[in-house]
């Protein structure tokens, strides 16, 4: 067991380091640097020779005017005291705290989204398998979320709820005639502004799980396994438990690749309900180039990517036997 | 069930996870200001109910009722990360909400109004001598004196990277006594000084001389002490928060603002605004929105002019050449261009008629009386491809065995046009002006870069044709001209001004000629700027084409009485955007009603 996750933790280290540094790079190979794009925003308003000057005074406050070896022993040297920098189009801003102002509504979005999706979709699919009618009548509507693209569906679950209907609040993270506080009110603000972006990645999600478990109950099912444990005269029930421990496993994989992600799945999402998270800081720290704010970002998606491998490392253990003889040097 | 035990355990493990990242960060109450809270209550006495919100389930428990908040979106392109006015980055209203500048400018009337100073005059020709407004007070109930005003200018005179060139004419401000200051020049260029004074905002001498030079610019200014109608309320990622300045000078001289907050909304995708000016959730939209004529011609929004164009002109969008490559060096090569984009199809098929054609001197509409037109006439570019063929071939290019116009040496021509990728009205009229080009023989090419790329092509030079619309409406066109003929040539991160490159002595000697006359002296400055307009329309060195609108779409649900075209109408200009305010938009926030609820 220890020989394990060493080993898993040794690889996930050298994952690390190599990721952090191309993390680093990716930025710096763009053209054009944030400074630049910063003061060029700023247009006319400065005099020519302001202009330059203002150049000057961000490169020295950002530390950009350096040898690109020295940035980057830089880059490590802070991230080590676990400072991510400071943003530039946010005006020095720590990046730690904007990340962490955006984590919240990302988390709070993507992991009901994910595992609720997950848990009905490999439950329904495992149903729809065995039931006819939910087979020929619920599925095809699944079928039709998962192909649609995901924008279209958004701005349609926007327009519907929020225009339509006039139900839910198109765009924000609570209410804007609100300020946070721990009242029942703001709680229900959080919820109602949550609940679109919720929706639409669920009802996009839970279709691609449900086809895919009901497949693969159907495969398990007419495995060889399941017609001698039927033979025997296994009950009905029990058969259909093993082949669901069976068929889940790959959905295991398929969920750690979902929560690796997790970033980036939301990155529509949040655009289209102006939702604040960790997508729309994304985009803007690309559109502003902003290095430090980007690699940031990147940071801790390497990170969630990690994290989230560990956790279904340990997950396959619970689920799997075959892992755990594995591990303890026997083999399946 | 074991299994669904495990995985029900894995959840829990991630639930954990999840509670202890965002318990990490949950955002605690602001605790209210005393004089926040005291404006609340004041406002509060006179609060009609909410009438219906664009959040519904929030109704109950609004921290800023409905009826007494504007909200606003257009200005903010990311979340609020400064509140320092010295920084061309702060916050919506910052500048003209918080700190208020010497005079406002109303590029419609063309009149200078007397803010936080009470008159400003040259005593002589090196001497501004500027009278305070008597009676203002700082937000934190400090008195507003000369002695801000004097260091502010000395500021700007002595720190180069706040934007000004003040320190180029010998500038030092003196605060003779309580109420006047007194500028000296060495080197007086009129025409920046009087843009100076109503751009620049004035800062707390009593809180901003405690900073080092070098601390001026790195501080956030947070929750800081400004003389204008609104304070810090609070900000978001996604918002910023302004309320009611209750001890603001305004009151009492008997122009008081209406809303008690100003709630400004960081852009997001266009649908949301849009959406969102639909259903009254947002007062005022500073966004382009494609097609929005159609929704005025049906009664759901309104605009400054009820038909087209719609919007007022902000600033002119031209095609810029490089005119350090051939054949875009060539003043004959340019003017064929110049004559053969079709820019009425951009105005139609692209906007939709909610942009107007930009005159051949690209001066905006508030500057019509700089424009020479005995000039324009004789010499002004129309959308013409006949003539942008012959004048072609009369300058020596000949059609190749392609159909495309060959360099004089008989090597082909392509050339590449970029706009930042997304901006989607620029990307269709890049389209309509590479047809035009091709309609007359001149091969073009779309060059898609995104916006930090396009920075970076133009201010190395590396482009053929881009479109720019930096220069915004001023009270005078020296800026104009000093964007498209500025010299020396500035490169590198820094460059902001001339993009085409093009080095002309005697216009530049020119423009500053016309940056020492007195802005009161409009026949030297028509003189001077009609040699200027016959230099640009025989040499094209930027190709005017059309004037970006002031986009501003309004909805009428909660506040009315919006500044619009008619007679009946006041006509402030009608925008957030950073520098309109100080022209004048500060006094549409004066002549605001409320709509009364609904029985």
């Amino acid at each position: 067991m220890r020989r394990y996750f060493g080993r898993k933790l040794l690889v996930y280290g050298l994952t690390f380091f190599i990721a952090a540094t191309i993390d680093w790079l990716i930025p710096r190979f763009m053209p054009g640097d944030p400074v630049q794009s910063l003061v060029s925003r700023q247009g006319f308003g400065l005099s020519a020779a302001g202009s330059q000057a203002l150049v000057d005074y961000y490169n020295r406050l950002f530390g950009l005017g350096r040898p690109i070896w020295e940035q980057y022993l830089n880059f490590w040297v802070s991230l080590l005291h676990g400072d991510l920098g400071r943003s530039v189009y946010l005006t020095g801003r720590p990046v730690t705290s904007v990340i962490m102002s955006a984590v919240p509504y990302t988390l709070a979005l993507l992991i009901p989204a994910i595992l609720l999706s997950w848990w009905l979709g490999n439950n329904f699919g495992a149903l729809a398998a065995r039931r006819k009618w939910l087979d020929n009548v619920v599925l095809p509507i699944g079928y039709i979320f998962t192909a649609t693209p995901y924008m279209w569906l958004a701005i349609i679950v926007a327009w519907v709820f929020g225009f339509i209907l006039n139900i839910f609040p198109i765009s924000g993270g609570y209410s804007y005639s609100m300020e946070p506080s721990w009242t029942l009110g703001f709680l229900g603000s959080l919820l109602s502004h949550w609940f679109m972006p919720f929706i639409s990645l669920f009802l996009v999600q839970f279709g691609g799980w449900a086809i895919g478990m009901r497949n693969m109950i159907i495969y398990e099912l007419d495995a060889d396994y399941s017609r001698y444990l039927g033979a025997l005269g296994a009950p009905s029930g029990l058969v259909r438990r093993y082949a669901f421990r069976n068929a889940v496993l790959p959905q295991v994989t398929g969920l750690a690749l979902q929560l690796g992600v997790i970033v980036s799945g939301a990155l529509v999402t949040e655009i289209v309900f102006s939702y604040p998270g960790i997508g729309k800081l994304l985009l803007a720290a690309i559109q502003n180039e902003d290095f430090f704010l980007l690699q940031g970002i990147f940071l801790f998606v390497i990170g969630g990517v990690l994290i989230a491998n560990f956790l279904v490392d340990i997950a396959y253990v619970l689920v799997d036997p075959r892992t755990r003889v594995g591990m303890s040097g026997g083999t399946a | 069930m074991a299994q669904r035990q495990r995985l029900a355990a894995m959840l829990a493990v991630l639930g954990l996870v999840v509670t202890a990242c965002s318990s990490g960060a949950t955002p605690t109450p602001a605790a209210p200001s005393a004089a926040a809270s005291a404006a609340a209550s004041a406002a509060a006495s006179a609060a009609a109910p909410a009438s219906p919100s664009a959040a519904p389930s929030a109704a109950a428990v609004e921290n800023y009722p409905r009826a007494e908040t504007l909200y606003t979106s257009g200005k903010q392109y990311g979340a609020p990360s400064t509140w320092n006015p010295l920084d061309p980055n702060a916050a919506m209203g910052t500048v003209g909400l918080q700190y208020e500048t010497l005079f406002l400018y109303d590029p419609l009337a063309d009149k200078f109004t007397p803010w936080l100073a009470e008159s400003g005059t040259w005593t002589d020709a090196n001497t501004y001598t500027i009278k305070v407004r008597q009676g203002v007070q700082w937000s934190d109930g400090q008195p507003f004196t000369a002695d801000d005003v004097a260091f502010t200018i000395g500021l700007a005179t002595s720190i180069k990277a706040l934007g000004s060139n003040l320190s180029d004419f010998g500038t030092t401000a003196t605060a003779t006594d309580a109420s006047t200051v007194v500028v000296k020049f060495t080197n007086p260029a009129y025409q920046e000084w009087s843009t100076w004074t109503y751009n620049s905002p004035i800062v707390p001498k009593h809180i901003w001389s405690s900073l080092a030079n070098e601390d001026i610019l790195k501080t956030t200014n947070e929750n800081g002490i400004g003389t204008g109608p609104y304070m810090y309320k609070t900000h978001a990622d996604d918002r910023m928060v302004w309320v009611k300045n209750p001890n603001w000078w305004g009151i009492a001289a008997g122009h008081p603002v209406m809303p008690n907050y100003i709630v400004d909304i960081v852009n997001g995708a266009n649908s949301t605004a849009l959406g969102m000016v639909l259903q009254g959730g947002l007062d005022l939209s500073n966004n382009f929105l494609p097609g929005v004529a159609e929704l005025v011609n049906r009664g759901y929004v309104q605009t400054y002019f009820p038909t087209a164009p719609y919007m007022l002109s902000a600033n002119t969008a031209w095609l810029i050449p490089n005119t350090k490559k051939a054949p875009l060096s060539d003043p004959q090569f340019r003017i064929a261009i110049a004559d053969a984009i079709n820019v009425n199809d951009v105005i139609s098929k692209d906007y939709g008629g909610i942009v107007s054609a930009a005159n051949p001197t690209g001066l905006l509409p508030s500057w019509d009386k700089y424009v020479d037109k005995s000039v324009v006439a004789s010499l002004g570019p129309k959308y013409d491809p006949a003539k942008a063929k012959s004048i072609l071939a009369a300058a020596g290019y000949k059609a190749g065995s392609d159909g495309f116009v060959t360099n004089k040496d008989g090597s082909p021509i392509k050339l590449t046009i970029s706009v930042p990728t997304g901006w989607s009205d620029w990307e269709v009229a890049r389209d309509i002006i590479i047809s035009s080009l091709k309609a007359v023989g001149i091969n073009t090419e779309s060059k898609p870069l995104d916006y930090n790329g396009l920075v970076a092509a133009r201010n190395s030079g590396n482009f053929d044709l881009l479109i720019n619309n930096d220069m915004q409406i001023a009270n005078t066109p020296w800026g104009y001209y000093d964007y498209i003929f500025h010299m020396p040539l500035i490169t590198g991160a820094g460059e902001n001004r001339n993009f085409e490159g093009y080095e002309n002595p005697t216009a530049w000697a020119l423009v500053q000629q016309l940056d020492k006359t007195q802005v009161t002296d409009v026949a030297t400055m028509q003189s001077i700027m009609s040699k200027l307009q016959t230099i640009q329309l025989t040499n094209e060195p930027v190709i005017p084409m059309w004037y970006n609108g002031l986009w501003s779409q309004v909805n009428n649900t909660v506040w009315t009485n919006w500044p619009c075209a008619a007679d009946t109408c006041n006509h402030s200009l009608p925008s957030t955007w950073n520098g309109y305010w100080q022209m004048g938009a500060v006094n549409m926030l004066t002549q605001l009603k409320p709509v009364p609820p609904a029985q």
